[in-house]
Formats: structure tokens, sequence, C-alpha cells
């Protein structure tokens, strides 16, 4: 019976939890039209999200790509048909990896860096401060990181694919002695437009999903030490868990 | 206010970097090139059975892709499947006579339409539909096909 009782107040936390985000999610979406007449705040958090993450993203995306030349030429040499590298890698990187792995590296990078500057400012009481002083902290520090974020992550995660195809030409093409007018021709002949695009949806949506969950935990974070590192760890766990899911979702809509 | 001028610079950076990656991938690594430049004109044809085709599938003459299969769609009145195929301007003197047949690149590759030219005068043009057409192969109506004409040859074996 109590087991019963467990499994239902865990279930009840869950969704008012879910409602607890849906709330803010509208208490920020509100405020976004105002908060666009200060832009130098937004782009401050570009700069935050994307740009100093650019290092960390480009370097995986050029491993990723370069593992996937290597991976995929060792499968496709099997089957003699190690020109299809080009296809195969470019299809993976667009469709999937480029977005997830971004998504991933972006929750780890950008989201905790978010959710622990957004926690301390709650800690250390700047955001009453702001309260106090009739600022709106949602519209002064919430919605510029959430737009940083959602405006960021779109663009990381084309450069990853970018770099990511850039390596797997390097590793099959240089290394592995691909014919490189076929890579890319059947590359080419493989590819549309629309494949990109789907890329690029899923970089929007992960942008959104995660910088929605490192606003959200940053700011109804506990006022404690120990309260902002959960808050940090919470937001790693959860963007992670909800981009596979969103991304298997996304998948199956757009395939 | 220095600091704040780099921040500004840094971020522009990685914007104009993130969009030209996207023009990179758009532009490089799809297959738009042959349609944008010059123009392009559709032709149709109407076939039994498709098989996996499917729209933007390539369509070659003598190996060279000349177009892209447009849409694909199932025409009730005359139980065929309409096939409509964008070609580029560039290649103009199609035979009105010539065959479009539905076949299979390699033997995992998806399936494409072969054009073999015909020996007419006459051009394909706009709108304008091909008339001799080669169905997919099915691997089922094949096997059936083979069996039956074995079992035949035994049934005849058996009554001599």
């Amino acid at each position: 019976m109590s087991l019963l009782r467990e499994i239902f107040e865990n279930l009840r936390s869950f969704v008012a939890t879910v409602g607890a985000v849906a709330l803010f999610l509208l208490r920020t979406l509100v405020q976004v039209p105002r908060a666009l007449t200060r832009p130098g705040l937004i782009v401050a958090q570009i700069h935050n999200a994307g740009a100093l993450s650019l290092v960390i993203i480009m370097t995986c995306g050029l491993f990723v790509g370069g593992v996937l030349g290597l991976q995929g030429y060792d499968l496709l040499q099997r089957f003699g048909s190690e020109d299809a590298l080009g296809t195969a890698a470019a299809l993976a990187l667009i469709k999937e990896l480029g977005p997830v792995v971004t998504a991933l590296l972006f929750a780890g990078r950008a989201g905790t860096a978010l959710a622990s500057e957004i926690g301390l400012m709650r800690a250390t009481d700047q955001l009453s401060a702001m309260e106090m002083m009739a600022v709106d902290p949602v519209r002064r520090v919430v919605v510029p990181r959430f737009l940083g974020g959602l405006i960021a992550m779109p663009l990381l995660t084309v450069i990853f694919i970018a770099i990511g195809i850039f390596g797997v030409q390097v590793v099959g093409v240089q290394l592995l002695g691909v014919d490189a007018a076929s890579f890319w021709s059947q590359m080419r002949a493989a590819v549309e437009v629309s494949d990109v695009m789907e890329g690029v949806i899923k970089g929007v949506v992960f942008g959104f999903v995660c910088s929605l969950i490192a606003v959200y935990e940053g700011y109804t974070a506990v006022p404690t030490a120990e309260g902002v590192g959960r808050a940090t760890t919470r937001t790693v766990v959860i963007s992670a868990v909800l981009v596979l899911i969103f991304n298997y979702m996304l998948t199956a809509v757009m395939l | 206010m220095r600091s704040n001028r780099a921040v500004e610079l840094s971020t522009g950076l990685f914007v104009l970097l993130g969009f030209a990656a996207l023009f990179f991938l758009v532009t490089q690594i799809t297959n738009r090139e042959y349609l944008t430049n010059g123009g392009s004109y559709t032709v149709q044809a109407q076939f039994e059975n498709i098989g996996t085709l499917k729209p933007g599938a390539a369509v070659s003459m003598a190996g060279v892709t000349i177009g892209r299969v447009e849409s694909i769609r199932y025409d009730q009145s005359i139980y065929k499947a309409v096939v409509d195929m964008r070609i580029s301007s560039q290649f103009n003197r199609i035979p009105v006579d010539s065959d479009a047949s539905i076949m299979t690149a390699g033997l995992l590759g998806g399936q494409y339409i072969g054009i073999t030219p015909g020996g007419s005068e006459e051009y394909l043009a706009d709108g304008s539909r091909i008339e001799f057409v080669q169905d997919a192969l099915v691997l089922e109506n094949l096997i059936n096909q083979l069996v039956a004409s074995f079992s035949q040859r035994s049934d005849s074996k058996g009554d001599n």
C-alpha cells in the first residue's frame, strides 16, 4: 500500500513539475517582446552560450567525423561500397549525430553555466534585489539567456555538422584513400536540402529544450551552495534525457 | 567598453561562422545545383508498377543524371501510377518515342528511371508524356514465372 502511495506521490510531483515548467515557459515567452528592446543583453548571451562553446563543438565535431570515417569505411568496404562513405557519414551527421551530440555538449557546457549562474544569483539574493528595484528578473535575466541559447544552438549544430563532414573527408579521403570525386558526388546525389533542414529543426528544438531546462533549474534552485550544485547536475541529466527522447520523436515524425 | 567590443566581435564571428556552415551544407553537400542553373521542364510517364521508386530518385540517360522524379501519384481512372519527372532544360533533345524504364542501381541501391532514346525527330517538351514504359521488376512475379516454367517443363517430361 505504501509502495502504491509512493508511486502516486512521485507521479503527482512529476505532473506538478511539468506544470511548473510550462507556467515558467509561459512567463518567459510573455516577456520576450519586451526583452527584445534590449538586444545587447541577448548578444551577450549568444556570446556566452555560442561563441564560448565554439572551440569544444569544433573539436568534438572533427573527432566525431573522423571516427565516422574510420568505422564507416571499415563497415562499407566489407560490401565493396566504400565510395558510399560520404553519403552514409553525411546523412548520419546531418540527421542524428550532429544535433544530438551538439545538444549534449551544449547542455554540458552552456546549460550548466546558465543554471549555476542564475542559481547563484538566486542564492546571493540578486534576483530578490532586482524585484525590489521593480526590475522583473525573468525579463532581465531569464529571457536573454533563454533566447541566447535558442539562437546559438542551431548555429552550433550546423557548425558541428560542417566540421564533422570535413573530419570524415580527412580520414576517409586523405588517410584511407576513398576516391574524392565519388565521395563528394555520391554525397551530393543523396543528401537533400530537406535533410539539412531536418538537422536544423532538431537543433532549434534541442536548443529550446536545453535552454528552458537550464534557466528553469537555475531560477528555481534552492538558494544554498548544495542547491545550486544540484540544479546544475539536474540540468545536465534532464537535458540529456529529454534531448534523446525528443530526438526519437522528431525522427519518427520527419523520417 | 573595450571588453564590450570584444564580446560583440566574437559573437559576430560566431554567427557568421554558423551561417557560413549552413551555406556550405545547403550548397556543397546537397544536389540542388543542376536544377538552379538554367530552368527545367516536366514530363510524365504512366507505369503499371513503380516498385520502390521514390520522389527525388534520379532520371538518367546513358547513366548520366538529367533530372529527378518530382512526384508520384496513383490515378484511379487508369489504375496506373503517374510519375512526374523534372528534367534540366539543357537536356532538351529527348525524342518523343523514348522509352522510360524503372531500374535498380546496384544490388542494394534504390530505383531510378532510365530513359533510352528513340528515333523520332520530335523532342519531349514541358508537359508531354513518355508513351513507352517498362515497369519495375517485381521479384515475386519473376519467381512465379520461373516456377511456372519449371513445372511446365517437368509436366511435359512426365507425359513422355
